[in-house]
């Protein structure tokens, strides 16, 4: 009995000891990898699975887009290299957008490890490089094939040899050859990294082989998402939502249903696919779906094959949330990032008080640059350069609290310091700074979107490559609450720029980015008096807006005026 | 270091500790922190240990002084009012900060909260470019009136950051000028001066930080010494700081965010120092208290140094939650794991442990104070490990079948298994936590555990450390002597020190000798002028680092340079060590491409007085325990029999086999019965492994 018992600790801690076996291969991965991305966002996630492809545990990374890709991904991987055939010291990767997590940005690298001359497990591991040719990462882009080099499944090291001329392609076909080559040993350095810590535990707890302690862990996670689901409200519940898209608004429309200990979430009457590049994939559709549907119902239960078929999904093909190929798909995030309020909207119904009003969501990252092939010449010396940044607008209120501002969800990138920005770009930032009145009126008041201005140092033209959201269509507020304040690009100048695709700021203008806020929760008319003055005292509400939205009167030393206060509240 | 008597003085959240050491012994005392003025427990103490030991104030020629006051008022936000200038457009970077959220799942996440919200904080028209040159010049006018204004608040503290102020710092410089004049009686920071490094908000976080603590430090540092003057005490007063250095009261007055985080440094000085007392060049410093366990790498006799870190985390340990601070630290992972650490059973029926903790009020379940929920303690109660009737010298006794209850209700229960085997689970589970923290620290530093020896000191270390020590393929243990004043100890042994950071961009292939060495020789300036209020006539060491990284990688590493003049050869010197330390973080190295210089620091400090290897201690046979206990051996899942020893009682050279128990006033060493322990001459326990090539 006590042994039983014992063994069932044992167990336990071996778990543990995998979840920190991949958080060390994360960790190599992000301290080594090369684009902004992967090491600031922590655009990057790693694995260990069993022989079959079943994912054992998975390393908590920035990015919920590798949630069931990496894992549905080392199944196709499988499908191409059968386990039996494969062999000490190989290495296989892919960037298929289908068979990976959704863009060709996004490579996957596989490698079996091996104990004792037998094949024990294999760890996978997924980072988003720094170009990948084709017209870059901006949504211009019409078809896949426009978008850059695609690897399908194949070796990049055989038996220990790393496959040169896949490299050499690599090296010729994009922007920044040593980096990418580097992001690609990287990601093979973070399995071996893996692979070391995983053979050190199967020595010291003597284990053979993972299969009884992967069973234990499948079947605990399996049990345990079950009875979460099992514990809900079961039904069907439907819902949509409406944003501005790229050449025409995006409709999507979900029913999320509960019953048997699974979660079904069905995609019919979204819109058809985009003719540009924001379409979206269904591994990366199922990503995001599960992963605003973990964050309500189980975010304590670790990714794994266990819980991977508990949020199933289903989209028509042709829609934009089920993209085929050739669909272009760099900026599929545009989609994916919304799916969460989607989702959300949908469980509000079955359960109130739990989810947040809608987001910003979609990320407000600003990609710049300049030079050849980019902006016009121009008869002064100016630089050639491109610049990636990482903004957020406001998150919607949550119940009980207001909405964060200027921070990502459901992405979960950081973003890089504007001293780092302007040290390699000619670029300066004049303005970084939290957008007053942007968040959604409510009694929780909805996260404060920024605002940023952007001139060049030089006497040249400087682009911007756009794909920003919430600009006609903002986040709506939840029971009551107001829409977040939409976003807004335009110039100094006076003219307005679209929300996507790629523009010209001219010399000596000044860009200007008004990101939106999060939409509010409950009716403002409630909100705590003493918070709106304090919103006001620190400048995140206007004082009219307080007595607009809110019927909030401050008399002149900001003190809340009671009686004006109940009459405008009536 | 120098004749005549030296105190320690270590001011703790709960505890006061005071250490005298002088020509033929050394004594300790512990008394209660007096947060309302936390002078009067350090003179308290100071006159009962000078009274206990028959030494005159006089005779004290040196006091080091540690304290946990900076870090504290920063987590509970008991600063002063602080006002932030930036640049216009930038004075909400301290709030918007990384945009960042550091927890994936939880919809309910708070960011944490800045020091200075945003009605206090203000803005200049001024811009400098990352070069360096100005497209704006300082608008001095408007900063007056600001200052007019804030003359008019009860302001009381004010930290100035502009963008790329670590590069060009006149404007700041010329705003603290103006500032200073306007309001002479307030203090002022300057992030080019505190922390003149790129990144503008850990930089500002750094600036702003210092700012709010430094009215109240300065006024506690002033009145301690007058407090010490008045008690006869002459000898200087020395501060510890988080580098594990120390430094003189005038630094620490204006520059006291260096402080934060000292205790813990002494711990990692006398685990140093220990490491040297027994040859061990590869350790691990292992120190768990009642909250947290700390772990240090210590190589070379040499504590592993970081540039940064966070304090406050106020989200489960989280990196994330807390406020960033660019100082030069010695690097510990802080896992919440300690005695008082609750345990519980999640969804998918796995034992939790931590972080949350029951503190010392309520406790744990077994000190009868109300506490209900079952900790780290209790389990080690239930198996046995602790004797009840000795707990803390006696001061507690613990309810043993307190524990029980609370073990079974929250663990056993839900697992459906015996109190025993949930214990152990328990114990099992936090040991492997900080069995997993401190080996992906070693990796996060391209180290490893292999070779390596582990020194536990605090509360419950000695308890967890032979399992740890297991868990970690660690064959050899010292607990030291004093364990539970460990700072105390450690900061008499702690080196006059001061490091000087600066950020000067450089790509390699553009390697400028000259701009190099003049960085250096600005730093040595400075640092010099620092170390030499507290050694005047010593000779110093020079550590000089470059922070560099592959052109396009978002992480430096450090490589530590040689201390001599650069040539024009160098840049591809540089590039080699570069390539070296690479090679040993992460294996290998990326050919072709370019390298590039961040930051660089110079670290300027006496020479260490040496600790000396312990003497040779013959074996003198086995001790005889003074009882037997029973204790649960999860590995056999059977009650064994352990010897029970009192640590005074042990005699240098004495052997005591595994399975026993070794108790003193501050904690228990547990010896497993894979081990074995004997008392060197120093009257340290070393826990060997049976059967290591060390045994």
């Amino acid at each position: 009995m006590t042994d039983a018992n014992m063994e069932r600790i044992r167990y336990q801690v071996m778990w543990d000891r995998l979840i920190s076996v991949v958080e060390e291969q994360a960790q190599t991965l992000v301290r080594t990898a090369f684009s902004t991305s992967s090491r600031e966002a922590g655009d990057i996630s790693a694995g260990v699975f069993n022989l079959k492809g079943q994912m054992l545990a998975q390393a908590v990374t920035g990015t919920p887009g590798h949630i069931n890709t990496m894992a549905r991904a080392v199944i196709h991987f499988l499908d191409v290299f059968p386990a039996d055939t494969m062999k000490e010291g190989d290495v296989y990767l892919t960037n298929d957008p289908w068979k990976g997590t959704g863009h060709l940005h996004d490579f996957t690298v596989v490698t079996p490890a091996f104990r004792d001359g037998r094949m024990v497990a294999m760890f996978a591991c997924t980072s988003h490089v720094v170009d990948i040719g084709g017209v870059g990462m901006s949504p211009d882009g019409r078809q896949v094939y426009h978008e850059g080099l695609y690897v399908p499944i194949m070796p990049l090291a055989t038996e220990g040899k790393m496959n040169e001329w896949f490299l050499n392609m690599v090296r010729a076909n994009v922007r920044e050859p040593v980096q990418v080559e580097g992001d690609i040993y990287a990601l093979a350095a973070c399995n071996e990294t893996g692979t070391k810590r995983l053979l050190a535990m199967m020595d010291e707890y003597d284990l053979d082989d993972l299969d009884a302690l992967g069973g234990h862990i499948i079947e605990q996670s399996k049990t345990a998402i079950t009875a979460a689901i099992n514990k809900l409200p079961q039904g069907s519940w439907s819902h949509s939502m409406r944003i501005d898209g790229m050449e025409a608004p995006i409709d999507f429309v979900a029913k999320l249903t509960i019953s048997n200990g699974i979660i079904h979430v069905d995609y019919e009457g979204t819109s058809g696919t985009s003719d540009f590049g924001i379409n979206c994939p269904m591994c990366y559709t199922e990503a995001y779906t599960a992963f605003g549907v973990k964050c309500v119902v189980a975010p304590e239960i670790p990714n794994n094959a266990g819980t991977l078929d508990a949020v199933t999904v289903s989209a028509p093909e042709n829609t934009i949330v089920n993209a085929p190929h050739p669909c272009a798909v760099v900026a599929r995030s545009t989609i994916g990032h919304m799916l969460p309020d989607v989702v959300f909207g949908c469980l509000h119904q079955a359960m109130p008080d739990v989810v947040p009003a809608e987001g910003t969501s979609n990320l407000w990252n600003l990609k710049l640059g300049a030079g050849h092939g980019i902006t016009a010449r121009t008869d002064k010396e100016s630089s050639t350069f491109m610049m990636m940044t990482f903004h957020s607008g406001g998150a919607g209120a949550r119940p009980m609290l207001d909405g964060l501002s200027a921070t990502p969800y459901p992405s979960g990138v950081r973003n890089v310091p504007v001293e780092i920005s302007e040290a390699i770009t000619p670029m300066v930032v004049w303005r970084k700074e939290l957008r007053a009145d942007s968040g959604g009126a409510g009694a929780q008041r909805g996260g404060l979107g920024q605002i940023m201005e952007i001139t060049s140092r030089e006497e040249a033209p400087f682009g911007i490559f756009a794909s920003f959201e919430r600009v006609v269509h903002p986040a709506r507020g939840r029971d009551g609450g107001g829409v977040g304040a939409n976003g807004r690009l335009h110039l100094e100048s006076g003219t307005e720029l679209r929300s996507k695709g790629f523009q010209t700021i001219p010399t000596g203008d000044r860009l200007i980015i008004e990101m939106p806020g999060g939409g509010g929760y409950g009716d403002p008319m409630t909100r705590d008096p003493q918070e709106v003055a304090t919103d006001v005292r620190l400048g995140l509400v206007s004082a009219d807006a307080a007595a607009a939205d809110y019927g909030v009167i401050l008399a002149a030393d900001g003190t809340v005026d009671e009686s004006a206060t109940a009459d405008r509240r009536g | 270091m120098t004749d005549g008597a030296r105190l320690a003085v270590d001011i703790g959240g709960t505890f006061t500790d005071v250490v005298l050491e002088y020509e033929g012994g050394q004594e300790r005392f512990k008394l209660l922190t007096t947060p309302d003025a936390p002078e009067r427990a350090v003179l308290e103490g100071v006159d009962a240990i000078l009274t206990q030991s028959g030494v005159k104030a006089s005779a004290v020629t040196l006091v080091i002084h540690g304290t946990t006051l900076a870090t504290n008022a920063l987590i509970e936000r008991k600063g002063a009012k602080t006002a932030l200038i930036t640049t216009d457009g930038f004075r909400d970077s301290i709030e918007i900060a990384y945009e960042h959220r550091f927890e994936q799942y939880d919809l309910y996440m708070e960011r944490p909260q800045p020091l200075i919200e945003r009605d206090w904080r203000f803005s200049v028209p001024e811009r400098v470019a990352a070069d360096g040159s100005v497209l704006l010049p300082l608008d001095e006018d408007a900063l007056k009136t600001l200052a007019q204004d804030l003359g008019k608040t009860d302001v009381e503290s004010i930290a100035v950051c502009f963008l790329h102020s670590y590069i060009y710092a006149d404007h700041e410089r010329r705003a603290g000028e103006i500032l200073q004049s306007e309001l002479p009686n307030i203090s002022i920071t300057l992030s080019s001066h505190v922390c003149p490094e790129i990144r503008e908000y850990d930089r500002m976080s750094t600036a702003c930080a210092n700012a709010y603590v430094q009215p109240m430090m300065a006024g506690y540092l002033n009145k301690l010494k007058d407090g010490l003057q008045d008690s006869g005490v002459v000898g200087p007063l020395l501060l510890m700081m988080s580098s594990g250095g120390v430094t003189t009261v005038e630094t620490a007055m204006t520059l006291p965010i260096r402080l934060v985080e000292s205790g813990p440094a002494g711990g990692a000085i006398l685990a140093r120092d220990i490491a040297k007392e027994n040859d061990l060049d590869l350790v691990l410093s292992f120190d768990m208290g009642g909250t947290t366990a700390k772990i240090t790498l210590i190589d070379d006799f040499t504590p592993h140094i970081a540039r940064s870190f966070e304090v406050a985390r106020m989200y489960r340990f989280l990196k994330g939650s807390g406020l960033p601070l660019r100082i030069p630290v010695i690097d510990m992972v802080e896992i919440g794991a300690g005695g008082g650490s609750i345990a519980d059973v999640d969804a998918m029926q796995r034992i939790r442990v931590g972080p949350e903790s029951a503190g010392s009020v309520p406790g744990p379940a077994c000190y009868g104070n109300g506490g209900e929920a079952p900790t780290v303690t209790d389990a080690d109660t239930v198996l046995g490990r602790i004797d009840p009737s000795r707990f803390a010298g006696g001061q507690v006794t613990l309810e043993p079948e307190r524990a029980t209850v609370a073990v079974d209700r929250d663990v056993g229960g839900p697992l459906s298994v015996e109190t025993n085997v949930a214990a152990a689970g328990i114990a099992e589970i936090v040991d492997e936590h900080m069995a997993n923290a401190a080996r992906v620290h070693a990796i996060e530093n391209g180290k490893d555990m292999v070779g390596r020896s582990l020194v536990a000191f605090g509360g419950a270390a000695p308890l967890h450390a032979a399992r740890l020590a297991d868990k970690l393929g660690i064959d050899t243990i010292v607990v030291p002597q004093g364990a539970g004043v460990g700072s105390a100890i450690g900061f008499l042994r702690a080196q006059i020190s001061y490091e000087v950071v600066r950020t000067r961009y450089m790509d390699l292939r553009q390697f400028d000798p000259s701009v190099v060495n003049d960085i250096f020789a600005e730093m040595r300036q400075e640092a010099e002028a620092v170390v030499r209020l507290g050694a005047p006539d010593e000779p110093l060491v020079e550590i000089r680092s470059a922070f560099m990284r592959y052109r396009g990688q978002g992480h430096e590493i450090m490589v530590t340079v040689p201390d001599r003049a650069f040539g024009p050869d160098d840049g591809a010197i540089f590039a080699e060590w570069f390539a070296e330390a690479y090679r040993g973080l992460f294996s290998r190295i990326i050919p072709n491409l370019s390298v590039e210089v961040l930051t660089w620091t110079l670290s300027l400090a006496t020479e260490r007085g040496a600790a000396e290897m312990a003497p040779q201690q013959a074996a003198e046979g086995r001790a005889e325990p003074e009882s037997q206990r029973k204790l649960f051996d999860p590995a056999s899942g059977t009650w064994i029999e352990a010897g029970v020893y009192s640590r005074s009682a042990l005699q240098p050279g004495s052997e005591i086999p595994g399975p026993a128990i070794i108790v003193e006033d501050e904690t228990t060493t547990l010896v497993t019965n894979g081990f074995g322990a004997t008392v060197n001459a120093l009257g340290q326990i070393i826990m060997t492994k049976e059967g290591s090539s060390n045994d």
